[in-house]
């Protein structure tokens, strides 16, 4: 029994966070909330080129081969940084079903090009109103009833869905059955629509915990520094349990979504059981922090000069997609007392 | 990560669950009670004589040197079986391992096989009428006797849990009154039997008689009774209560199998919901079905908060100040849990004792009187929200 990460794993995760904070600061956000496409090439090749990109692809394809626990220290980071990118989609999700599911045509065509950071990929299951990152992606992998799609990006029809994130892209897709190459179907196209959700709702909730660490790292600073009636306003007993309840939600989140990412990789059969109680305690922590973390930073933080902004917005958005804490509670409801 | 246990754990489990089944009484009485603590008494007895009392000790004090991963499995087998809460869980898991840590050769020796075999029955004296979350408040004296080689005893201490029914208090004593608030307190091991010691059970909210009034009139206690050195109570008494809110005195199975019994609870009362039964009907009502499942993610939330946490301590990091934080997810989870059971029950819910109509035996009203004190005892949880935003997140204590 060992339930933790190694000491490779934490060494990967201090070099992409140091890449992140060194590339990915504060103003990368809000100049991504301002640009056109929002999204910097050279940070996902910088991404790819460390292996985060091509984590999950096979190393035949040149990726690094790895799996769900390897991934979560460093999705956790992408979230603390407020990274805006498809990496949940391409390298939690698309990666994975194609490594899984695609004819080798199909396989060959794409994984290569993701591990290397040369394509994005997004995806959209059954049920997801829209597409993120469609804009910028090369690769669509699209669910309709059994059937997965192939759909290269220059043959999507977009119509854009601006988010209350401004540096989140969610876009309405199209594309032509002519256009679309098929992955997988039958029975095996279910299951790999159902695996890809659980990854995709397993890894949203890894990126909702770095979400929620930050936020209360940067209210735990000012509360320090600011000052009121003569002191810093964290010696404040209702600040303080403001912060308490904050770090209690967040705390007993992220076991579970340790757990979650350790119950797919070994295929566990409660997998789904599982994704769904970290994807409920991300999303709920991750909310309750984001109040908290408003809260305590006063009229400062309801200004979007400051940036606690684009933490607060990342994280309704997220909360909600993927299944949203209410979604995925029902989904555990009925796994336990259903059965 | 790696989540399986060894070969070797696994045979552990299956003869702990084995003997279990076989042995774990069934309708005990509260062991908060007279008659119900020797019953509990008796239970205990058992436990040691087939060496499952305090598993995690070493074998020379009645143990079985199990490991922290055995000791989680243990408890998790006792609380599935159905099996008591510990009557004796104040001497085994808050004093013991105060013993083990500041306790010379000889005090070892003469309390530790005595406590695992509930043959002595500790109770915890540290809260006063005027030091309870203030704990370093505490008045009681115990005055300097060179002549006879000890300490002399005056004062009171209160809400001490079945202190009624127990033959030996550990508690705090102010031993220099000069010194400031924090030092000059000692911890003495106190026998309820001594000459000038008032025992006065009072009855806690659920009716029994669990707590408990403790004067002391000119009590003496020898050298010998001393734990780990004179004005040095203070450090040595934090040292339990780190155990207290942390993970030996609330193991996540106990809370595993209150949630599988809330889960049982749900299917039992949502079938005669659907048979039309007026009492039932709250049942059926789908927010208790969101509220059962809650319950049960949090119980399992423990319990895999708890798997991170002993692998930590396990690797030498120790949970520290992050005690608190488990304190009060395992208090607060519990009272939502009897919470919902009790929606569940709806009008049948006040029901208790032989009440012809009370669905477990009234069981779910008494643990929720008993849940609700969770977060006042071991720290009330404002005190362990200070701890969290002072010495997990660094804020400022004033
Ligand atoms: C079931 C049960 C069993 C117990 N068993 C034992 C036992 O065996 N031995 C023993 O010694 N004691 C025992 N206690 C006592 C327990 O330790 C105290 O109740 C606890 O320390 C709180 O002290 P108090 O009751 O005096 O409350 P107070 O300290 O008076 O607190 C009352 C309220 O004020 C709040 N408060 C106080 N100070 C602060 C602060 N600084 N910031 C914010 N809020 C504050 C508290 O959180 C609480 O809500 C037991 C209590 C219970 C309920």
């Amino acid at each position: 029994m060992r339930f933790a990460f190694t000491d490779d794993q934490i060494l990967f995760r201090d070099t992409v966070a140091d890449l992140l904070s060194k590339e990915c600061p504060a103003e990368a956000v809000r100049w991504a909330w301002a640009d056109e496409t929002g999204r910097r090439r050279e940070l996902w090749s910088a991404l790819a080129e460390m292996g985060v990109v091509g984590l999950t692809v096979p190393e035949a394809h040149g990726g690094l081969g790895l799996g769900e626990v390897d991934l979560v220290p460093l999705l956790t980071e992408v979230g603390r940084v407020a990274f805006p990118g498809a990496l949940v989609e391409t390298t939690a999700v698309v990666a994975p079903l194609l490594a899984e599911n695609a004819p080798a045509s199909v396989a060959e065509r794409w994984l290569p090009a993701i591990a290397a950071g040369e394509a994005v990929a997004t995806v959209q299951l059954a049920g997801q109103p829209f597409v993120a990152d469609a804009h910028v992606a090369d690769l669509l992998v699209a669910q309709h009833d059994d059937r997965i799609y192939a759909v290269p990006g220059d043959k999507l029809r977009l119509t854009p869905q601006p988010s209350v994130d401004g540096a989140r892209r969610l876009f309405s897709v199209e594309f032509d059955a002519a256009d679309a190459e098929l992955v997988v179907n039958g029975e095996a196209g279910w299951l790999a629509a159902n695996h890809a959700f659980d990854r995709g709702a397993g890894a949203t909730a890894a990126v909702l915990v770095g979400l929620a660490e930050q936020m209360i790292a940067m209210t735990v600073d000012y509360v320090v520094a600011r000052r009121q009636f003569g002191v810093p306003i964290g010696s404040f007993q209702a600040v303080k349990h403001h912060l308490a309840d904050a770090e209690l939600k967040v705390s007993f989140a992220r076991p579970t979504v340790w757990h979650a990412a350790y119950s797919l990789a070994h295929g566990r059969t409660v997998a789904d059981r599982d994704v769904s109680l970290a994807k409920c305690f991300a999303s709920d922590a991750a909310e309750v922090v984001a109040r908290k973390a408003l809260q305590c930073h006063g009229a400062i933080g309801y200004t979007t000069e400051h940036d606690l902004h684009f933490w607060l917005k990342r994280t309704w958005a997220l909360a909600a997609s993927w299944g949203d804490a209410a979604w995925h509670r029902r989904r555990v409801a009925h796994l336990l007392l259903d059965a | 990560m790696d989540l399986n246990f060894t070969e070797a754990e696994e045979a552990f489990r299956a003869e702990a669950r084995q003997w279990l089944e076989a042995n774990v009484p069934r309708g005990l009485p509260s062991g908060d009670t007279r008659e119900g603590f020797a019953l509990h008494v008796e239970w205990e007895k058992k436990l040691f004589d087939a060496r499952w009392s305090v598993v995690s000790w070493p074998e020379e004090y009645g143990g079985r040197g199990a490991s922290l991963w055995e000791w989680l499995i243990f408890e998790e087998e006792y609380y599935r079986a159905g099996a008591p809460q510990r009557v004796t869980q104040n001497g085994i898991f808050l004093l013991a391992p105060t013993i083990f840590e500041f306790g010379t050769a000889e005090q070892k020796a003469r309390f530790l096989p005595r406590m695992a075999a509930a043959d002595d029955l500790w109770c915890q004296g540290w809260s006063e009428p005027d030091a309870g979350s203030d704990l370093a408040g505490i008045k009681s004296r115990a005055a300097r006797d060179d002549a006879r080689g000890g300490w002399v005893i005056n004062g009171q201490k209160t809400w001490t849990t079945r202190g009624a029914f127990c033959n030996w208090l550990f508690g705090l004593f102010r031993t220099d009154p000069e010194a400031e608030r924090h030092k000059g307190m000692t911890y003495l091991l106190v026998p309820l039997d001594a000459d000038g010691v008032t025992v006065r059970g009072v009855e806690r909210l659920d009716g029994d008689e669990g707590f408990a009034e403790v004067f002391f009139d000119d009590v003496f206690v020898g050298d010998d009774l001393v734990l780990g050195g004179v004005n040095q109570g203070w450090g040595v008494a934090m040292a339990t209560t780190s155990s207290e809110r942390g993970l030996t005195l609330r193991s996540p199975g106990r809370f595993c199998a209150a949630a599988d019994r809330l889960v049982d609870l749900w299917k039992r009362r949502s079938a005669l919901a659907a048979t039309g039964d007026l009492a039932a009907v709250g049942a059926g009502d789908p927010a208790l079905r969101d509220a059962v499942a809650q319950s049960w993610m949090e119980a399992e939330a423990y319990r895999l908060a708890t798997l991170a946490d002993v692998t930590g301590i396990v690797e030498g990091r120790p949970q520290g100040a992050r005690s608190s934080l488990t304190k009060i997810f395992w208090s607060e989870l519990d009272v939502r849990l009897h919470e919902t059971a009790l929606r569940l029950l709806g009008p049948t819910a006040e029901l208790v004792d032989d009440a012809p109509g009370a669905v477990d035996g009234g069981a779910w009203m008494k643990g929720y009187e008993f849940a609700l004190s969770g977060p006042i005892y071991a720290g009330t949880n404002e005190i362990q929200r200070n701890v969290v935003a002072e010495r997990v997140l660094g804020l400022p204590r004033k």
